[in-house]
């Protein structure tokens, strides 16, 4: 596969030279390849903000290098510009950073930036704003307004109008309800399939990773320890649990079975496998 | 420089001597010591002051360079007034050039000005690096309590005093998290001439002020919920009291400000 963001022995400092300071990310070799769907998991304080946030080049790098398809981002004030507007990053209630008169202004602030035809703004905006489930009716509305849930779209919005060809969301369903998380995830990989993006998803939820992603990494104290496909990751159940994160309940419900002498397949993470495992071992029971 | 590492009203935490002090005589040391810098008159005076705030540095177990790197905002201020007063003050002219005329005198007069700024930033720095906010203003409280006569709202200013010193890392955070999002954005904060810089911030400054008042608002129904009516009747959790390191203290400091104005008179 082809690698659109790599970091080579990536290391920041926060506070150097303070008695606050610490390392958040030592010696990090990350890769994200282009169009895969990607989760990236760890408690608070792990290290994961601190790393997607070198990816854009928000933060510079204490030590080591960033590339964006195969180039360091940091070669020029103009790349590192480039690399902002082509990995899109939405920080954590991205709702707080809204700021204009109407919804639609604001989603075209990301373009306008970029120096793009009123035309293509027009579009990039009416784009992002479907994308989102945002109705043509919101768009004349001042973002203030809106409820929460209405707000956290207009805000994602607002960076998928970039078109970027990485999306990176940390917690993007951090304090929404049930069905409001079901369909930002939804939005999100409607992005992902109809413009063949990069999607980086940060989160502590297993569940929520579990189910939507090809590929996990696991970040724990500024290291990753882990990363593969979610089956290999979750093998892990121990260790992940000896790191905090625990795995998916499912999972976890699985191999308590084993543990009792149940002769059923562990490496579970969803609701379909689960039912697809439990029918398997009806069959093969009936069998008998 | 990230916004983060801005050090103003910033406490580091320890347990030295300094740090243990009551506030009410770090506060009053302060203050004295502040005293005897305008009291000074000479080197001698300004080698005391310096060796006195170099020993509270060490003991207190803080980097000089933390000191130093609190000075930086206000290092404009200190090289105008230092400019300033090299060619403004009359004395024996030792160059000159159309109307600008340095002096021997105004060499001098900038050097003391450069310590005594510095010195006055570095002591008061050095009280809020060992002093915790909440601390220092239940001190500040305490030593302005006989105000309190002359109904002087002492308990409600101290309050809003430690809320306020209490939200700046919050606001900085914010402004640092809003700046990263908008930047992500690509928003440009650093370049253009000056009505663009201005223009720059409407995106930053907007979301900063929706999101203080919101925090105020939580804040005031969170202190209403925990029924805050004020100051009367209200008891501490820390009870301050003077120790005999404080005494020590103070007795030290009083007669530092004696001192440097005896070395004052003296002309030295």
């Amino acid at each position: 596969m082809d690698a659109i963001i790599q970091t080579e022995k990536l290391s920041h400092l926060y506070s150097a030279g303070t008695p606050f300071e610490h390392a958040a990310l030592v010696d990090v070799d990350f890769t994200a390849y282009r169009g895969e769907y990607l989760g990236i998991i760890g408690r608070t304080g792990s290290g994961k903000s601190t790393l997607i946030q070198h990816l854009n080049g928000l933060l510079k790098p204490t030590s080591g290098r960033v590339l964006f398809a195969g180039q360091d981002i940091w070669a020029s004030k103009a790349r590192t510009r480039q690399t902002r507007f082509q990995v899109g990053l939405v920080f954590q209630y991205p709702e707080y950073q809204l700021f204009e008169e109407t919804v639609y202004q604001d989603i075209a602030f990301g373009p306008g930036n970029m120096g793009l035809e009123e035309q293509e703004i027009d579009r990039r905006v009416r784009d992002a704003a479907a994308f989102v489930g945002l109705p043509d009716a919101v768009l004349e509305q001042s973002p203030f307004e809106l409820s929460g849930g209405q707000k956290r779209r207009v805000a994602i919005a607002g960076v998928i109008a970039m078109e970027p060809a990485v999306l990176v969301l940390d917690e993007p369903t951090a304090g929404l309800d049930p069905v409001g998380v079901e369909s930002i995830l939804r939005n999100i990989h409607d992005y992902h399939t109809a413009k063949n993006a990069t999607i980086i998803l940060v989160s502590h939820s297993m569940e929520e990773v579990a189910r939507s992603v090809d590929r996990l990494v696991v970040v724990s104290g500024g290291r990753i320890p882990f990363s593969g496909a979610p089956r290999e990751v979750f093998a892990h159940g121990e260790e992940l649990e000896a790191l905090g994160l625990g795995v998916p309940q499912v999972t976890r419900v699985f191999h308590r079975l084993r543990s009792m002498g149940v002769d059923i397949d562990p490496s579970v993470y969803t609701i379909r496998q689960a039912r697809e495992a439990v029918r398997d071992f009806l069959r093969r029971k009936g069998g008998n | 420089m990230a916004l983060r590492d801005i050090t103003l009203g910033q406490y580091f935490p320890g347990h030295t001597i300094i740090h243990r002090l009551d506030p009410r005589t770090k506060l009053l040391c302060t203050v004295l010591y502040i005293v005897s810098l305008f009291l000074a008159g000479g080197a001698a005076g300004y080698a005391v002051l310096f060796l006195v705030l170099a020993a509270c540095t060490a003991v207190a177990k803080i980097r000089p360079a933390a000191l130093l790197r609190g000075m930086r905002p206000i290092l404009f201020i200190i090289v105008l007034t230092a400019v300033l007063n090299m060619f403004y003050t009359p004395g024996t002219v030792l160059w000159q050039w159309k109307f600008l005329r340095l002096t021997q005198e105004g060499i001098w007069t900038a050097f003391f000005m450069v310590l005594r700024v510095s010195f006055l930033i570095s002591s008061t720095f050095l009280l809020t690096y060992t002093t915790s906010p909440l601390v220092l203003t239940d001190g500040l409280e305490r030593l302005l309590s006989p105000l309190k006569r002359l109904h002087v709202p002492v308990h409600e200013l101290t309050m809003i005093m430690s809320i306020a010193l209490r939200f700046i890392p919050t606001l900085i955070e914010e402004t640092d998290k809003i700046m990263s999002a908008q930047k992500a954005r690509g928003a440009d904060f650093d370049s253009g001439n000056l009505f663009q810089k201005a223009k720059a911030l409407v995106p930053l400054l907007v979301p900063l002020f929706i999101s203080a008042f919101r925090r105020a608002d939580e804040l005031a129904v969170a202190m209403e919920c925990r029924c805050y009516h004020g100051g009367e009747g209200r008891t501490r959790l820390r009870q301050l009291r003077f120790q005999g390191a404080d005494a020590a203290a103070l007795v030290l400091f009083c007669a530092l400000a004696v001192g440097v104005w005896a070395l004052g008179r003296l002309g030295l």
